[in-house]
């Protein structure tokens, strides 16, 4: 009966749980592919350290997915500095809210306030737009304060507007179109954000295969107790009816 | 040792009081699954008091450096990351196993005659917790933290006369700010620990004066060997219901470690994923949810479009279980024993509580506000008609004795 009951609780439920959106790609996040992270980390100190820190994060994180302190400071740290010292900025935040009208936000968490997915296609998604003051426009964040950084290498994108006659009914779809090839093929341009991602996603929480690692050993461990201590119980209460 | 053990007892009451709690107190051989729950509520007490402690050494209670100190727990501290994991996920497993406990309570008459006490100290301990969560939640300084603290805090602004006024006490600005940081965390850290502390002294003493109740709703005290003078249904509860707690201790921290270890954010449910961006107190985020213990609460209070009426009537909805123990007029405890009625309605209360606590995490769109007044109907029915419902149940007989 209360099953039942249950039951008829969870349809509206999920006939109500449906929301509007955007469509999200997945992201190709893979923590344990190295080669991926290190070009994660070269490109997000190239392109997007410029402008957004990653406050919290110190370059020396980079040693566990297999770089050295020689290649980190050669490679990752153009000004110099300590592999100690954290992803942080030269800009100042009140030049930054004058150039771009906002502060360019801290992406060490990012991957956690917005998932993946949604970096990942908000990467890939950016369209020029003449009526914005950067003329770029994006789909995913509908007028974002951020210019298309990356359009030499992925290209310029236009967002077109096609109406179709579908068993007479008009059905308008919108979709991204290349309208100028970049540096980078559309395959090439995916890999490259994709590393990006997956860098993002390791820095939110770099100690996610650690976590998995130490979760394995305790959860064994637990299970092995219980099945003592089960048996301890069946010992003690068995003159118990 | 013996001797030692007779040079303590003759200084303080060790023996004796490990006697009268453990090995000479008599608990209901027939205690269930649902009995697991009041000795783990201790656990996830000990837990939090312990990762709290831990977590205490390297945060910063300062409006400035707090969300940054989280994130140095998490990156840099040796373990951080784990101690933070485990307080999180032990704040939201608290409520858990509280809930369990209560429904267990209110399952098989656990508050009535002579435990009234017990449930209304087990109500303060709820309050107490609430708070604790409450004030817990804003310590990290995120957006969730910052928002969600403005939001319940300007409630009490809806009080007439003095509403501003005390928000502004409990603030100690006229925004949150900084001055409510420290305050929260002096209460999250000393105040309300303490607190807990003493009431679930309370609980226990009160318990072990009356003894517990079972499954049956039946009084062990009432059969006692005549030689002996020991309950004939009770057993001692060390070692027997010690040992059996321990594996309900160990399937808990299964279930709390799957948690810490492979999903601690809960899907976006223990840790939510807008409270990792740091509190701006210039940016108020589109859509403002509670943590998901408070959302039941929360649906009600936007069910209802005035605001003082929707203050009140969460307030109730809280409230309200003081007075179950008053309200039931039913003459058996356990569920057991009760009519159709009783069943109905008890169920009808947890798909209410189930289905808030889900709506109270969804926009308050018309129809969701719509649900929201439905379920909200059957949820103070089942308190408020519970005098008269109770009353014309038709009750089966009570055996004698505990059953299987």
């Amino acid at each position: 009966m209360k099953k039942l009951l249950f039951l008829f609780l969870l349809i509206p439920l999920v006939a109500f749980a449906d929301e509007g959106g955007v469509h999200l790609d997945t992201a190709p996040v893979n923590l344990h592919d190295m080669g991926s992270l290190q070009r994660g980390a070269r490109d997000f100190t190239n392109y997007c350290l410029s402008c957004h820190s990653a406050q919290n994060v110190r370059y020396e994180l980079l040693r566990n997915i297999g770089l050295t302190n020689k290649e980190i400071e050669k490679n990752l740290m153009f000004a110099g500095g300590k592999v100690g010292d954290k992803m942080k900025v030269a800009m100042r935040p009140e030049d930054a809210a004058k150039w771009f009208g906002i502060d360019p936000p801290d992406l060490g968490l990012m991957a956690r306030v917005k998932s993946p997915d949604w970096i990942y296609t908000y990467l890939r998604s950016f369209y020029k737009d003449d009526k914005r003051p950067t003329g770029w426009n994006n789909t995913v964040y509908p007028n974002v304060a951020m210019p298309h950084v990356l359009w030499a290498l992925q290209g310029v994108q236009e967002l077109k507007t096609e109406t179709k006659t579908i068993d007479g009914e008009k059905v308008t779809t919108q979709k991204l179109v290349l309208v100028k090839p970049g540096t980078m093929t559309p395959v090439q341009y995916d890999q490259f954000v994709g590393d990006l991602v997956n860098y993002l996603t390791y820095i939110s929480e770099p100690y996610h295969n650690k976590q998995i690692e130490i979760g394995t050993v305790v959860l064994l461990f637990l299970g092995i107790l219980f099945v003592l201590v089960y048996m301890l119980k069946k010992e003690y209460w068995k003159d118990i009816h | 040792m013996k001797r030692l053990m007779k040079w303590i007892d003759a200084r303080f009451p060790l023996t004796s009081t490990w006697k009268a709690h453990l090995t000479e107190y008599y608990a209901p051989k027939n205690f269930n699954f649902w009995y697991f729950f009041g000795s783990l509520a201790l656990l996830v007490l000990v837990i939090q008091i312990v990762s709290g402690i831990f977590l205490t050494m390297s945060y910063k209670p300062d409006s400035a450096l707090a969300f940054n100190s989280v994130e140095y727990i998490m990156r840099d501290v040796n373990w951080g990351w784990l101690i933070r994991y485990i307080h999180s996920t032990g704040a939201s497993m608290f409520f858990v196993v509280v809930y369990l406990h209560m429904f267990r309570g209110i399952m098989y008459g656990s508050y009535q005659k002579p435990r009234e006490l017990i449930w209304i100290f087990g109500m303060l301990i709820f309050l107490a917790l609430m708070a604790e969560a409450f004030m817990g939640y804003l310590l990290p300084w995120g957006q969730m933290s910052y928002w969600g603290a403005q939001v319940i805090i300007s409630l009490f602004g809806a009080i007439p006369v003095i509403g501003k006024g005390l928000s502004t006490w409990i603030r100690g600005d006229f925004v949150v700010s900084d001055a409510t940081l420290n305050r929260f965390f002096a209460f999250h850290v000393i105040a309300l620990p303490l607190i807990l502390l003493g009431l679930v002294v309370a609980h226990v003493v009160a318990l072990h004066e009356v003894g517990s109740n079972n499954p049956d709703g039946i009084e062990i005290k009432e059969h006692l060997d005549p030689e002996t003078g020991i309950p004939l249904d009770g057993i001692p509860f060390h070692p027997y219901y010690t040992i059996k707690d321990l594996v309900g201790v160990v399937v808990f921290l299964m279930i709390f470690s799957a948690i810490v270890f492979f999903a601690p954010s809960f899907g976006g449910h223990f840790l939510e994923s807008n409270n990792f961006l740091p509190a701006n107190p210039m940016k108020t985020p589109p859509h403002i949810e509670p943590v998901w213990y408070f959302t039941p609460y929360y649906a009600l209070l936007r069910a209802v479009p005035n605001k003082l009426l929707g203050v009140i009537l969460m307030g109730l909805s809280v409230v309200i279980y003081f007075f179950v123990p008053w309200l039931d007029r039913g003459r058996v405890k356990s569920i057991r024993y009760r009519g159709k009625i009783y069943k109905t309605a008890l169920a009808l209360y947890v798909i209410s509580f189930l289905a808030l606590g889900y709506l109270g995490t969804c926009p308050p769109t018309p129809i969701y506000t719509m649900i929201s007044r439905f379920f909200g109907v059957f949820y103070f029915g089942f308190f408020l008609l519970m005098p008269w419902y109770t009353r014309i149940d038709k009750t089966k007989p009570v055996p004698e004795r505990v059953t299987k």
